[in-house]
């Protein structure tokens, strides 16, 4: 049987392939890159049946529209993108049967920021240091390290002959994480945490924040009380965890997700806990707000243990 | 005081050496990471070497903060014993000023030096790589002449090309890919400083021994 493409008949705002990043290579300068809301990719990955960290497209705001060269199965997650086979709605969550010549397109955006579309058998683009993730800063990984445009072919990877028995698959509903246009986001302070004040702490973890319309997949850029450092702006940089909230000099936090920076020299005040990296990754610039709870270490290790058995749902084999 | 750990999120700890750049502080996160690369510990994930701390990325699933405390305060104990391998020595050839050093007529100038000076004092010294960072393969160096120091430009280049060299207050480092950057550009090097499709990645690691040897415009065509 011919390898399935997927043609990109339009781009969306920001279609790009991901899959869960690229590690092991932060000593280098090389962000992990991989999808913004990894819990969703993986959910739409088991859905057509893929290993969690397969290669899938990260759709932002505005949805692709895209045709099937082959039979495939396909799910979609993460932000409510309104997905539609040929016209017609489709649930979101579920393994969808495609035709052979059908059109997988999205409508009207009804909340979040990311989209997740897996596709049985993976996106077949070849890995870069270990991942198929595209780091468009660096213009490498995924699709000739660039987002998807009309004309694109992406290649499928091989699939189990019986597609249709394993459409209708679902993830249950009451455990999709608890997305929201104004998400409490838990978070271990440090390691600079002794570079703010008292004040500038209560500040952090009792204020509002908006969502810039300026934040990326580098990070997302805060605006909202200024949180006060206490000793310098500064520190001699050092390196950057993912969820990592950097304050410069204004005093505005920026949250490092996927594509940032492995080092940096403005004090991190704390660390969003990988069990809410989704939820801030839903977050629409420009419009969502969030705020910041402090937890300990060993309460985060237990939500995120919590949200890697949600990947084994009792009827996921 | 030091060394001293704190936590980095729930799957990442640092340990911190001082909080000052100096070559002693920069020996013991090499030696700390060497010691770990050596006898990786269950559940080790990745080390990040900066200027005076080693950032140590570990399986929340595998390991509580006191497992990994407990890891990393061993291999600490092991890295003050185990000799360090001899730093590698590379020689990166560079172009200096013209189209590929704009900023080096400002550097001469600012430090009360001739352009000629600045190349002999640049091209003289020999320089530690602290580490790479920020954005692929960008190698920050420490050791140069202090008569060199010359403060960003005001306003970051949109773009600065992959090779160029350049002097951010008292250090010299090396973009290896294209990228905004406000750091002085002093010359270019055409020697690959990032390939992807070879593992590791980067002709530069952290520890490495950096000399430049300025080449004449033209004499790396061909390569």
């Amino acid at each position: 049987m011919a390898q399935a493409i997927l043609e990109v008949i339009e781009g969306g705002w920001l279609t790009t392939v991901q899959d869960l990043g690229r590690p092991g290579y932060a000593r280098y300068g090389i962000p992990p890159s991989g999808a913004m809301d990894f819990f969703a990719l993986a959910v739409a990955n088991r859905l057509v049946g893929n290993p969690p960290g397969a290669a899938g497209l990260e759709i932002t705001l505005t949805g692709p529209t895209l045709r099937a060269t082959a039979p495939c199965l396909v799910a979609v997650t993460g932000a409510d993108l309104t997905l539609q086979v040929d016209g017609r709605e489709m649930p979101m969550w579920m393994s969808v049967f495609v035709r052979r010549g059908s059109v997988i397109s999205f409508g009207r955006r009804r909340w979040g920021c990311r989209a997740y579309l897996a596709i049985a058998g993976g996106i077949d683009v070849p890995p870069v240091l270990g991942s198929r993730s595209t780091y468009l800063p660096g213009r490498f990984g995924g699709l000739d390290g660039r987002a998807l445009r009309p004309g694109d072919r992406l290649p499928i990877g091989p699939a189990p002959a019986n597609l249709v028995e394993q459409a209708g698959r679902a993830f249950p509903r009451h455990l999709i994480p608890p997305y929201s246009d104004r998400p409490v986001l838990r978070a271990i302070p440090g390691p600079q945490d002794d570079h703010f004040t008292p004040e500038g702490l209560k500040t952090f973890f009792g204020a509002e924040y908006r969502i810039l319309p300026t934040s990326d997949r580098m990070g997302y850029r805060l605006e909202g009380p200024t949180v006060v450092h206490g000793k310098g702006t500064e520190i001699i940089s050092d390196g950057v965890p993912l969820g990592a909230v950097q304050v410069p000099p204004d005093g505005q936090p920026i949250v490092m997700m996927a594509d940032h920076q492995t080092t940096g020299g403005y004090p991190k005040i704390a660390a969003v806990i990988r069990a809410d990296i989704p939820l801030l990754a839903q977050g629409v610039p420009g419009e969502s707000r969030v705020s910041f709870r402090p937890v300990s270490i060993p309460e985060a290790q237990g939500w995120y243990r919590e949200m890697g058995k949600l990947l084994d749902w009792p009827d996921s084999q | 005081m030091f060394p001293r750990f704190l936590p980095a999120g729930e799957s990442a700890l640092v340990v911190e050496f001082g909080d000052e750049i100096h070559p002693d502080i920069h020996r013991q996160v090499l030696a700390l990471d060497y010691a770990l690369s050596r006898e990786p510990f269950p559940g080790l994930r990745e080390t990040v070497p900066t200027y005076r701390s080693l950032l140590v990325h570990y399986d929340p699933l595998q390991l509580a903060w006191d497992d990994a405390l407990g890891y990393v305060t061993d291999a600490l104990r092991r890295s003050a014993e185990v000799p360090m391998p001899e730093p590698a020595e590379v020689e990166i050839p560079v172009i200096y000023g013209g189209e590929f050093g704009p900023d080096l007529e400002f550097v001469a100038e600012s430090n009360g030096l001739s352009v000629d000076e600045v190349i002999r004092l640049h091209a003289g010294a020999t320089y530690t790589v602290y580490m790479l960072g920020f954005a692929p393969g960008f190698a920050y160096l420490g050791g140069l002449p202090d008569r060199l120091a010359t403060p960003r430009l005001p306003t970051p280049r949109p773009s600065v090309p992959a090779g160029s060299v350049g002097i951010a207050g008292r250090q010299t480092g090396i973009y290896a890919l294209s990228t905004p950057g406000g750091w002085r550009i002093i010359g270019r090097t055409l020697q690959v400083m990032l390939a992807l499709h070879r593992d590791p990645p980067t002709l530069l690691k952290p520890g490495d021994r950096v000399r430049f040897v300025p080449v004449e415009q033209g004499a790396d065509e061909g390569r």
